[in-house]
């Protein structure tokens, strides 16, 4: 097998001296998509975050593509091909639509706009016709379609997705996951999302890791995982079988 | 009725209780030190302008037939305004020295100083969204470079300008590099420091600034290398151009050369809004953390929106120290600080047009209001008017202050509130 897109290795993070992930280990091989599962506060965001660099492993060793990224400034780490749809959507409020797929797409250094634009548009179409809207204005799906199509017009190889389910019906989530799995499918993008919605979560995703207090407990694709008795008491039984 | 009336009086009330010792009281210099005056005529017309107004206003709000809020409503501009509005006032910028009053010309100068600063100050607060209450620090680095050069090297005003704000743009990043982590109150509060820190150490650092007693005779711009004199030299501008000399000219001269700055202020402002740079300043108001998960180097970014701010603060600074000939320390309070931000902040952050606006309405008319009263206190004969028009530049933060309340009530977003995009499809 090749060498994983993205491998921690070790990887620890500490909140001052709160430890929020012990001694991670995940990969993620490209073309793949990976989901990460877990209760609230099990460490998910954090280890989103830990990729980018904010806040900064304090052990381990993250490689990305073969480098070693562990110790690289964040806004470098994005630019090389990663983009991130941050947890709660984070869009900017009082700039368009338009202008906020530009933010994505000018600090990776696009050229191609338009073409980018009409990817995206063409994946969310309700976004083509609201490009002149203000962000903030958007109902949560719109923003949160936004989201990824900010984080995907810097043509990323790896797109890191924190709960873009979080607060949407059940049809937008659909839709939403139906995108990724599209976006996977048509141009081989690899995806790391963490997710609340567990069962949707690990029927689209290749693997996925359990993540229980900042250690993961448990790793397998996303089949057996959810064969698992332990996964369905704690994570499916509670109604999440949308 | 009834309930107009209580309201009126309540508001009265408070009036009384706030104007009794600000306006009814004045120390003044005696034979015995300090003496305590009362002024009840004062502040007696002060609490019935509020009684009255109050009242009118409520009876006009409830008159039958007509629903409440209608005045913040009858405010609402037509879409369209500032399309003809920002090239109308333009073009009575540019025209205004053609009245050849040397008062107006004066005013102007001065209105377009602040909207200069104002639009400077906004590329920090307006579009970085970073609360800096400290700008007049750079207004000052700006004056005190200039007046420096031009003592120290002999060097004159268009050499200078650029050093002046580059040195502050300098200052800025010195100032930024502390405060990055700093957000809202607590960058407030530096900002509010860093201000009186350049002040202090203008007034002690007596070797170099002359310390409160400032530096005099500050070279004036030239134009081409003609000096605006009356001496009739081959290399005066009069001379030149073989005319009357005439202190007028050089006055008018000084409000192209601001009207000149503040402009190219605003075009670069615009220019950048629309780059990646501009929408990044932006997109760093409205949320850092995305800022951050783009790749944005969000250092940089705030760095920038400093020493941008700043340079055109020092800009601003050159020319005052040339307009007057002489500064010191005294020119640079915190409330200098305090009228840009609150020119800012009434204009609608962010927005140019609204800027100019404030500055207009802020500085223009203040001076204007001040210079009727005076006129009304000699026709009249009457004390009370032109001692209320000696006064009011102490009263001016109670003016701004009170401009921001009744804005807050009728236009909350400011005067022009509407962001326009930087970028169209
Ligand atoms: N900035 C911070 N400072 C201190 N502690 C933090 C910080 N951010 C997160 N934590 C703590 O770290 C732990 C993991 O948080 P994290 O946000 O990664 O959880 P999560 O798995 O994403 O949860 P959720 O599903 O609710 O989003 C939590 O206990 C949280 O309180
Ligand atoms: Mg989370």
């Amino acid at each position: 097998m090749t060498a994983p897109l993205l491998s921690l290795s070790g990887v620890s993070t500490y909140y001052g001296a709160i430890q929020a992930l012990k001694n991670v280990d995940l990969q993620v091989h490209e073309g793949e998509i990976v989901t990460l599962i877990g209760a609230n506060g099990a460490g998910k965001s954090t280890l989103m975050m830990t990729v980018c660099g904010n806040p900064r492993a304090r052990a381990g060793q993250i490689i990305y593509d073969g480098r070693d990224i562990t110790h690289e400034p964040t806004h470098l780490i994005m630019r090389r091909q990663i983009a991130q749809a941050p947890e709660g959507r984070r869009i900017f409020g009082r700039m368009t639509v338009y202008e906020n797929l530009l933010m994505g797409a000018e600090t990776s250094g696009q050229t191609n706009v338009p073409a980018l634009l009409d990817q995206v548009c063409d994946l969310f179409p309700r976004l083509r016709e609201r490009l002149t809207q203000r962000g903030g204005t958007l109902s949560g799906g719109e923003q949160q379609m936004l989201a990824i199509g900010r984080a995907l017009m810097a043509r990323p190889r790896l797109l890191l997705l924190d709960e873009p389910s979080l607060g949407l019906a059940p049809l937008v989530v659909r839709q939403i996951f139906g995108a990724i799995r599209t976006l996977n499918k048509e141009t081989g993008l690899t995806v790391l999302l963490v997710e609340q919605n567990a069962y949707q979560a690990l029927r689209l995703a290749h693997r996925g890791y359990v993540l229980v207090n900042g250690a993961i407990t448990m790793a397998g694709t996303g089949v057996e995982l959810l064969a698992r008795p332990e996964i369905r008491a704690a994570y499916l039984e509670g109604g999440h079988y949308t | 009725m009834r309930p107009a009336v209580r309201d009126a009086v309540l508001s009265a009330l408070i009036a009384l209780g706030l104007f009794a010792p600000m306006v009814g009281l004045v120390l003044s210099n005696g034979e015995q030190g300090l003496e305590l005056h009362g002024r009840p005529l004062a502040a007696a017309v002060v609490v019935a302008l509020v009684f009255f107004g109050r009242l009118g206003m409520h009876l006009w709000t409830h008159r039958p037939g007509h629903e409440a809020r209608t005045i913040r409503k009858s405010l609402k501009v037509p879409a369209g305004t500032s399309k003809f509005l920002a090239p109308a006032l333009l073009a009575a910028a540019v025209l205004l020295p053609l009245t050849g009053s040397r008062y107006y010309v004066d005013l102007g100068t001065l209105v377009l100083t602040y909207v200069m600063l104002g639009w400077g100050l906004n590329i920090v607060v307006g579009l970085a969204g970073l609360l800096d209450l400290g700008y007049v620090a750079f207004y000052a680095v700006g004056a005190y470079s200039y007046a420096l050069l031009a003592e120290t090297f002999g060097l004159g005003f268009w050499t200078c300008l650029p050093l002046a704000g580059i040195l502050a743009a300098f200052a800025g990043i010195l100032l930024g590099f502390p405060v990055l982590r700093l957000r809202g109150d607590y960058l407030a509060i530096v900002t509010l420091a860093f201000g009186e820190i350049i002040r202090v150490v203008l007034i002690n650092w007596v070797e170099l600034t002359h310390g409160p007693n400032g530096i005099t005779d500050i070279p004036r711009p030239t134009l081409f290398g003609l000096r605006f004199s009356m001496d009739d030299g081959d290399d005066t501008v009069a001379g030149f151009f073989g005319i009357e000399a005439e202190t007028i000219q050089r006055v008018i001269f000084l409000y192209y050369v601001i009207l000149a700055l503040a402009l190219l202020t605003n075009w670069v402002t615009l220019r950048l809004r629309r780059m990646p740079l501009g929408r990044a300043w932006e997109a760093l108001r409205e949320d850092e953390i995305a800022c951050k998960s783009l790749g944005i180097n969000v250092t940089n970014t705030k760095l920038t929106a400093f020493a941008t701010g700043a340079l055109f603060g020092g800009f601003a600074g050159a020319f005052f120290a040339t307009r007057q000939a002489f500064i010191s320390p005294e020119s640079f309070t915190f409330i200098e600080s305090a009228t840009v931000l609150a020119i800012v902040v009434l204009g609608g952050l962010g927005s140019q047009l609204g800027v100019a606006l404030a500055a207009l309405v802020m500085v223009g008319g203040l001076e204007m209001l001040r210079d009727l009263l005076s006129t009304i206190g000699e026709q009249m004969g009457s004390e009370l008017f032109s001692g209320l028009a000696g006064e009011l530049p102490t009263y001016r933060m109670l003016i701004f202050g009170l401009a921001l309340v009744v804005m807050m009530v009728l236009r909350p977003r400011g005067l022009v509130s509407g962001r326009t995009p930087t970028a169209r499809l």
